[in-house]
């Protein structure tokens, strides 16, 4: 009965979608307020209906329903509750699911808080919305039906994949998504801004906050895929440069140039069309992200099934949005004035060049991505372009971004003056040099590059905290009113220092763990023990578990720092019966910011097993950096700036924020 | 400064980001990129001892030989050819004989070929692709014997 339900409940939110893609636009095209209000009520139904349809897979999964093909091809029903909720989207079906569950949500906020909206914006919104909300309906209805049943079920099920079988799994995909469709709505704003053929500031302001969403949560999403990778993939490596990695990170470049150019946008009502087309970008790359990863062109542990109809629907699906929205704007674009003069040096002139190095960059992983694709469509020649190539055309393209993120918020608008900045810029610049000087006096000469990048992420974390610092009166006024001055402190202000701040913790990471990660392979009989960087390993005997679903066996290691014990390792092989399959679980010991790691090998005949060891300096720097990344997006999102206008029953003719002051 | 001199930088400034950037993706390709070959590809293609190439195929049974070291040696094979690997490391998870593997590394002057990465994959369903190409080309793939795609395991560099 449940699967029935879920499956019904999918048709009535794609007949609603389509109400909901028709109407409104007809609305806003005759002035007719009814027809146009009709897509509030149908944008959250939509979200009822696909929330019904994920609660019945979701039960099929948690009483473990074997009639239903999904879950028998998917879960087990030893498996922990947990993983029963997480294979839910732990397969192509019901990821889809999710897919679009999170799609109908971000379409029933607009609904539900867009009330400041004026009417034909919100009308056209909702619609464009639908419209992407319809095709990923038909796609999972006519391709990837998660409810299909079998005649004869059977007794068990064949288990998730384990190295899914993880709490990293649970959270990484829903805030991808959260991610990736969160910038549906900036799409949908651009396109609905084109079909008016008008947009002003008040769109920048009404779109900043969703793109900002949307940023954070990829920005996470990222960073626990990455660290999931880390832990359980066993090779204690973070990024890859896998094309599916690569898939999230295009997304993320594009929305992170979105957040700046709309805030020249919002505030000085300039570089109008190029963020109507990075809105679009945006979107594209991550349907392009969802095509790749879901089509099954490429290999990865997130192509769980390839089927061709698949491919080529979402191909169909990828050229009609991507193809109609790129014409679209060509069409259209010309009609949207163009404001605001600014002179090359401006804080206006220091978020284009954001742009321009984030799009580049963005373009060279697109290029390294699909490149190997291309040719082995046109030459039938298999390639594969890995970490070094875009560590040569990547990198570089990131040292002037970085060595210009502290001039950026520090120029004034219109007309910068760049010398006064790198004056007031002068604390960073010697930070980032005593930076250089000390981990060459530390380190030493073996690695060159390495004492630079620490100097940059150091200047760049000073650099970041200038702006706060002067404003504040920090260090030049009295205790007191540098308090009242920071609390009075714009949240956006916060908001970028923050983020900036994190990119450089980020960065101070990637180089550290980079470059003084240590890595030893050995072979160990019990008693033995190994060395590596200051610390011992003693390894003391394995042990025999059972778990719910597997067996494991495991290896006991005890750490020693100077003689001194200072913790126990674990790592563990677990065989998984029902897919005659096995995983490596790494043990980790903390200390400080860097990281042990330990993860085991085969056993051989003569009762040695091998085992990876690595330490990685700082390497916690990498993730800590993302979430601060993340905070500092939630704090702009805190602004007040986004929140004035916000509907209020006392004054009801707050439409149009665009003529009220920006707080800043 | 006029509008026109602003649009000029602007557009010389794009231009020679995107100028610098193409130097750097085409310098990095012509370097950094790495062909698939099947073991009969090898055999064919006579390639230069050193090159950088990935090699596809099955762990031929009963070739597998543990030393000390954690020194592995195995053949691939496609069927028709064998490539014999060494190996100094450890090999993934759900590498066996008679299983499919893509392995990276350099040839010898003797022919043998040294890896440096050994990627199995992931999910006993699952076959890398390359891998099941490879096996089509030389006519020992079964259609239906297991499912294509699933992810291959890469041991970073």
């Amino acid at each position: 009965m449940m699967p029935e339900l879920g499956h019904y409940a999918l048709v009535l939110a794609l007949a609603l979608g389509i109400v909901q893609a028709v109407a409104p636009l007809l609305g806003a095209l005759q002035r007719d307020t009814a027809l146009m209000r009709l897509g509030t009520s149908t944008a959250v139904m939509q979200f009822v209906f696909v929330g019904a349809s994920f609660a019945a897979l979701t039960v099929c999964y948690v009483t473990s329903d074997f009639s239903v093909v999904n879950v028998f091809e998917n879960s087990h029903s030893a498996m922990p509750l947990i993983y029963k909720f997480t294979s839910v989207w732990g397969n192509h079906e019901g990821s889809m699911l999710l897919w679009v569950l999170i799609l109908a949500m971000f379409g029933a906020s607009v609904a539900a808080f867009g009330g400041n909206l004026p009417a034909t914006l919100k009308a056209n919104v909702l619609a464009v919305q639908s419209w992407i909300a319809c095709t990923f309906y038909l796609f999972i209805l006519l391709t990837s039906n998660p409810f299909l049943r079998v005649a004869q079920p059977p007794f068990e099920g064949r288990d998730l994949n384990p190295i899914l079988q993880d709490i990293g799994l649970a959270v990484h995909p829903p805030l991808l998504y959260l991610g990736y469709v969160g910038f549906s709505i900036s799409f949908s704003f651009a396109i609905a801004a084109l079909i008016e053929g008008r947009i002003d500031a008040a769109w920048a302001r009404w779109v900043r906050p969703w793109t900002l969403a949307a940023w954070m949560f990829l920005t996470v999403g990222i960073a626990m895929g990455s660290y999931w990778a880390y832990y359980e993939l066993g090779w204690g490596g973070y990024w890859f440069w896998d094309p599916v990695e690569n898939a999230s990170l295009m997304p993320w470049i594009a929305g992170t140039a979105l957040l700046h150019s709309a805030v020249v946008m919002e505030k000085r009502n300039a570089l109008k069309i190029w963020t109507v087309l990075l809105a679009i970008l945006a979107f594209s790359l991550s349907l392009i992200g969802t095509f790749l990863v879901r089509s099954g062109v490429l290999t990865s542990v997130h192509t769980f099934a390839s089927d061709p109809s698949r491919g080529v629907f979402i191909l169909m699906i990828l050229i009609f949005f991507i193809g109609g929205g790129l014409a679209l704007f060509a069409w259209r674009a010309p009609l949207l004035k163009q404001g605001g003069l600014f002179s090359p040096v401006s804080r206006e002139g220091a978020l284009v060049f954001n742009n321009l190095f984030l799009t580049t960059a963005c373009l060279t992983v697109f290029v390294g991505t699909l490149y190997p694709l291309a040719l082995e469509a046109v030459t039938g020649e298999k390639i594969s372009v890995g970490a070094p190539f875009f560590n040569l055309t990547f990198g570089p393209l990131f040292i002037p971004l970085l060595l210009a993120m502290p001039f950026g918020p520090l120029l004034a608008w219109k007309r910068g003056d760049i010398l006064g900045v790198a004056q007031r810029l002068m604390a960073a610049f010697a930070i980032g040099l005593v930076a250089i000087a000390v981990s060459f006096a530390l380190m030493g000469v073996s690695s060159v590059l390495a004492p630079f990048g620490i100097g940059l992420a150091f200047y760049v974390m000073a650099g970041s905290l200038v702006d706060l610092v002067e404003r504040s009166g920090l260090f030049r006024m009295p205790f007191a009113t540098v308090r009242a001055r920071t609390a009075g402190l714009p949240r956006s202000v916060w908001g970028t220092a923050v983020a900036h701040f994190g990119m450089a913790v980020t960065l101070l990471g990637i180089v550290c763990a980079t470059t003084w990660g240590e890595e030893r392979i050995v072979a160990l009989k019990q008693g033995q023990s190994v060395s590596l960087s200051g610390y011992e390993l003693s390894f003391d005997g394995m042990t025999q578990r059972t778990g719910p679903n597997f067996r494991e066996l495991a290896a006991k290691f005890t750490a020693r720092s100077g003689g001194v014990a200072i913790g126990v390792m674990e790592p563990s092989k677990r065989s998984f019966s029902a897919r005659n399959s096995s995983t490596s679980e790494a043990a980790l010991l903390t200390r400080g910011f860097s990281q042990l790691y330990l993860s085991l090998g085969d056993v051989n005949e003569d009762g040695s097993v091998a085992v990876r060891l690595y330490h990685k300096p700082l390497v916690l720097l990498i993730w800590l950096g993302s979430l601060v990344m993340a905070l500092g997006g939630a704090l702009s999102l805190s602004d007040r700036r986004l929140r004035v206008g916000a509907p209020k029953p006392a004054k009801k003719s707050v439409s149009k924020p665009s003529t009220l002051q920006p707080a800043e | 400064m006029t509008r026109k001199q602003r649009r000029l930088i602007l557009i010389g400034g794009s231009l020679g980001v995107l100028a610098i950037a193409a130097v750097l993706v085409l310098s990095a390709l012509s370097d950094s990129i790495v062909f698939f070959n099947s073991p009969t590809d090898i055999v064919q293609k006579q390639l230069k001892p050193g090159t950088r190439v990935r090699v596809g195929g099955l762990v031929k049974p009963g070739s597998l030989e543990r030393g000390e070291k954690l020194n592995v040696r195995f053949a691939v094979t496609d069927g028709n050819h064998d490539i014999a690997v060494r190996y100094q490391g450890i090999v993934p998870d759900l590498f066996r004989e008679g299983q499919g593997v893509v392995t990276e590394g350099k040839i010898e002057a003797d022919g043998s070929f040294v890896a440096d990465s050994v990627l199995a994959k992931h999910d006993e369903n699952y076959m890398p692709r390359e891998v099941v190409d490879a096996l089509k080309q030389s006519g020992r793939w079964q259609e239906g014997e297991m499912k294509t795609d699933a992810h291959v395991v890469s041991k970073p560099q």
